[in-house]
């Protein structure tokens, strides 16, 4: 085998730091001017598949890919800035109802990547903080008919197999596969790097490219309907009682003595 | 999303600092925080992992020395009564509750009363008896008018993380601590003025107006401790003053209570009021030695949407002032903030806790840059063309880029979490100066040199200096020295004063830039003052405070 290569699907999504508001057609937050950023697990795919090279497993190339906004721009060269060597960019129209898209849509669209791309391993997140969906990794092993290892706390290359460690209730369990399989990143896989200055430098001549729904074959649109988003009703406050006596006649009063 | 790590970050600001491991609770690594909100799925808690904890031993919780006993030229004023059970009884009748205050005179309460006693770098320590905890100024007016009769000594304070010793007794002053009033009592979002009692917590007031779109004018590492009475009182300055300047010139309106129990209320909200004498502005920075400041109006500007933070390592403090320059040059109105971080400063934060530092490689200095502006496309282009600019010139030598608001505040924990990891070891010999640009790093190199020939400062236990570094706001030319140390050792106090007062003399700077005078720099203030004018300064504390009951032994 001549390198390993790698696929790392990565998604802008709200800033994790952020607050979401729910806009007032409660129909989806509100995400216009809000700080976006690179979905945090997404991250860490980007950070293992970077890792790897370094760790002298052959790596031939790392593509990132994103289907979204013109502004996911920023996060693919973020990517490379961390260690991809290019990318590929799916424009989709935020206002036009028919490009949104789901795990399934996403799962079809990497299914035809893997394949132009003649990809070797996939490293995605195990979900995005948007929707919290943790579907389309999933998903996509299902497409391709290849092995999947989800939740991955350690990775390990040799040759073609692949060891995966991955955290379940009450330990761990270690996950052995030929390759090529899809790998779905968990929080303790790995610590992302900064992008440094004269990364992000390079980064910027590094190939990104530009495509559209329509380069790809086949029925993406969402099958969902959104009825209503809401937010979570609001926490109660306490209240403070002055000393011991307060705080016994205010117990007494709810019932609770 | 992300629910715990607010959760947490909102306790944080009733957590006073800590005393002994003051490093821990903030410096677990960005990762281990950052994941906690957005994987619900996992249930398990978070261990630290080998970087996340303490590395290195902690400090023994060393008691602290009495200031009494540390500066045994200052006697207590005789003049001053003594506290008696008959006067602890009035201010009960007068505060009512129980948890009003602290009595330390008839019962053993010296568990309770230790916090209002002693500072947070465990350098200065008071005798008193006595804590009020007033609710409201009338209140604040009956106490001092009382102490004022009875010539009984109080000392104002806030949330005590004064870095000169001002808001601690030396011997049995009353404290008086405005935490219980924390009330908001007005925002006007047209004009952006906050009306807030004195005893509100930076943090939850800088909260409150962040619903609102607006910020603060002020920011400082205490944020989640210190009272924005405390900040008016001593005229902090800290991290947002680059943009949007002192709060001599924020600070809108004063309401504050004198020692014979007379409120003044000058509640103005009005930018502009040319009516005379502009007496608020002697609170501003009195350091509660003429009155109590019970309540602030203040100028607040709407909150920036967009913001970056760039940190650089660079190879000298000449590129340092290269980047200021352009900075300055290019960023210009979005540029919020500009901070210095020498080498060791970043160094002494990895050993205090383990924390994994945003660049590789070492670096003999380090700075932040911090934009803000409206319109984040605008900010990005501007910045991007500065960060090419400094790159491929090599005035920067490496630099790293936020890219979420989780890297935003890891990169500005290397700044801030300076202070609370030196005084990891034990204490802290700290000076705040303000000095010519060109020459600020000098003092650090001429400092350390002093120390260094007199074989003080070393690795190991038996030398009482651990390091002397310098950090600071490049931006106000403002330069903190700071001299970590394993204890407080006379021989070492002495090569440091007057030395650095000294010298800072020569250049015409500053002994106090933003920390105040307190006790800590009260000698030495005829090094930055001429005799005039502290001869009006004393004239202006007598007039006001004639029996001098107002935090003395401090200030002037």
């Amino acid at each position: 085998m001549s390198g390993l290569r790698i696929l790392v699907p990565i998604k802008r999504v709200i800033d994790y730091a952020v607050k979401p508001r729910v806009n007032r057609a409660q129909t989806a937050v509100e995400t216009a001017s809000v700080k976006h950023s690179m979905n945090p697990f997404d991250e860490l795919s980007i950070e293992e598949a970077v890792r790897l090279r370094e760790r002298k497993v052959p790596v031939s190339e790392i593509l990132a890919w994103t289907a979204g906004p013109a502004k996911a721009q920023d996060i693919l060269r973020t990517a490379m800035a961390m260690g991809a060597d290019r990318s590929i960019h799916v424009v989709t129209d935020e206002k036009d109802a028919s490009s949104q898209l789901e795990p399934l849509g996403v799962a079809k669209l990497l299914q035809q990547v893997v394949q132009s791309e003649k990809t070797d391993l996939v490293i995605l997140g195990k979900q995005s903080i948007d929707d919290d969906a943790c579907q389309t990794g999933q998903m996509l092993a299902g497409l391709l008919g290849w092995s999947q290892a989800t939740q991955a706390s350690k990775v390990d290359v040799e040759g073609d197999m692949v060891t995966v460690t991955r955290e379940v209730d009450g330990g761990v369990e270690t996950l052995k596969a030929k390759l090529p399989m899809v790998i779905t990143t968990d929080l303790r896989l790995n610590e992302p790097r900064y992008a440094s200055l004269p990364n992000i430098m390079k980064a910027k001549k590094k190939p990104l490219e530009k495509k559209t729904l329509k380069d790809y074959e086949g029925d993406f649109s969402a099958r969902l309907k959104t009825v209503k988003v809401t937010e979570p009703p609001p926490r109660k406050g306490g209240v403070k009682v002055e000393d011991v006596d307060g705080m016994i006649s205010k117990l007494k009063e709810l019932g609770a003595l | 999303m992300a629910t715990s790590t607010r959760f947490a970050a909102s306790l944080r600001r009733f957590q006073h600092y800590p005393r002994v491991t003051p490093c821990t609770s903030r410096f677990r690594p960005a990762v281990q925080v950052r994941w906690t909100g957005s994987t619900a799925a996992t249930s398990e808690p978070h261990q630290p992992d080998t970087e996340g904890g303490v590395k290195g031993k902690t400090a023994p919780a060393k008691t602290i020395k009495f200031t009494s006993e540390a500066y045994p030229d200052i006697q207590r004023n005789s003049k001053f009564a003594k506290l008696t059970p008959d006067h602890v009884k009035h201010f009960q009748g007068l505060l009512g509750s129980e948890s009003a205050l602290i009595d330390g005179l008839s019962n053993d309460a010296a568990e309770d009363i230790e916090p209002f006693n002693s500072d947070w770098m465990r350098k200065y320590r008071g005798h008193t008896k006595l804590v009020l905890k007033p609710k409201s100024t009338e209140e604040v007016s009956e106490i001092l008018k009382y102490c004022n009769n009875n010539l009984l000594a109080v000392v104002p304070q806030g949330g005590n993380t004064g870095l000169v010793g001002g808001s601690v007794p030396v011997f049995d002053e009353i404290v008086i601590n405005l935490q219980k009033m924390n009330n908001i009592r007005s925002f006007d979002e047209v004009s952006g003025i906050l009306v807030a009692d004195a005893g509100v917590i930076l943090e939850v007031a800088d909260n409150f107006l962040a619903e609102k779109n607006h910020i603060f004018p002020l920011d400082l590492g205490a944020k989640g401790s210190c009272q924005i009475g405390g900040n008016v009182a001593t005229n902090a300055g800290g991290l947002r003053l680059l943009r949007y300047g002192s709060l001599h010139g924020n600070v809108l309106g004063i309401e504050a209570v004198l020692p014979d129990g007379t409120i003044v209320d000058d509640l103005s909200k009005l930018r502009k009021n040319n009516t005379g004498y502009d007496i608020k502005q002697l609170f501003i920075g009195g350091e509660g030695t003429i009155g109590i400041i019970t309540a602030i109006s203040i100028l607040c500007p709407q909150r920036s949407r967009a913001m970056n933070v760039a940190y650089f390592g660079l190879e000298s403090y000449e590129k340092v002032q290269d980047t200021f320059r352009e900075a300055k040059n290019q960023l210009s109105e979005i540029l919020s903030a500009f901070e210095l971080m020498d080498g060791r400063s970043q160094k002494l934060i990895t050993k205090a806790t383990g924390k994994k530092m945003p660049l590789e490689g070492e670096h003999p200095f380090y700075c932040l840059i911090e934009t803000s502006g409206s319109n984040s496309e605008h900010d990005s282009e501007k910045l991007e063309t500065f960060l090419e600019h400094v790159m491929e010139t090599g005035i920067v030598s490496d630099g790293v880029l936020a890219e979420n608001e989780t890297q935003i505040r890891d990169l500005w924990s290397c700044r801030e979490g300076i202070p609370e990891c030196l005084g990891h070891w034990g204490g802290v010999y700290k000076y705040d100066l303000s000095l010519p640009i060109e020459d600020m790093y000098q003092l650090v190199n001429d400092t350390r040199a002093r120390i260094e020939e007199a074989g003080l400062i070393g690795n190991d236990d038996s030398h009482p200096v651990l390091d002397v570094v310098g950090y600071g706001h490049m931006g106000d030319a403002n330069l903190h020295l700071n001299v970590p140390v394993r204890r407080y050792n006379k021989e070492v106090e002495k090569l440091l004063e007057p030395f650095v007062f000294e010298w800072i003399q020569k250049k015409n700077g500053s002994i106090s830039a933003e920390h105040g005078l307190g006790i800590a720099k009260k000698p030495f203030i005829g090094y930055s003052r001429s005799d005039t004018m502290i001869r009006l300064m004393k004239q202006i504390k007598d007039l006001y405070d004639p029996n001098g009951i107002m935090n003395p032994y401090k200030y002037i």
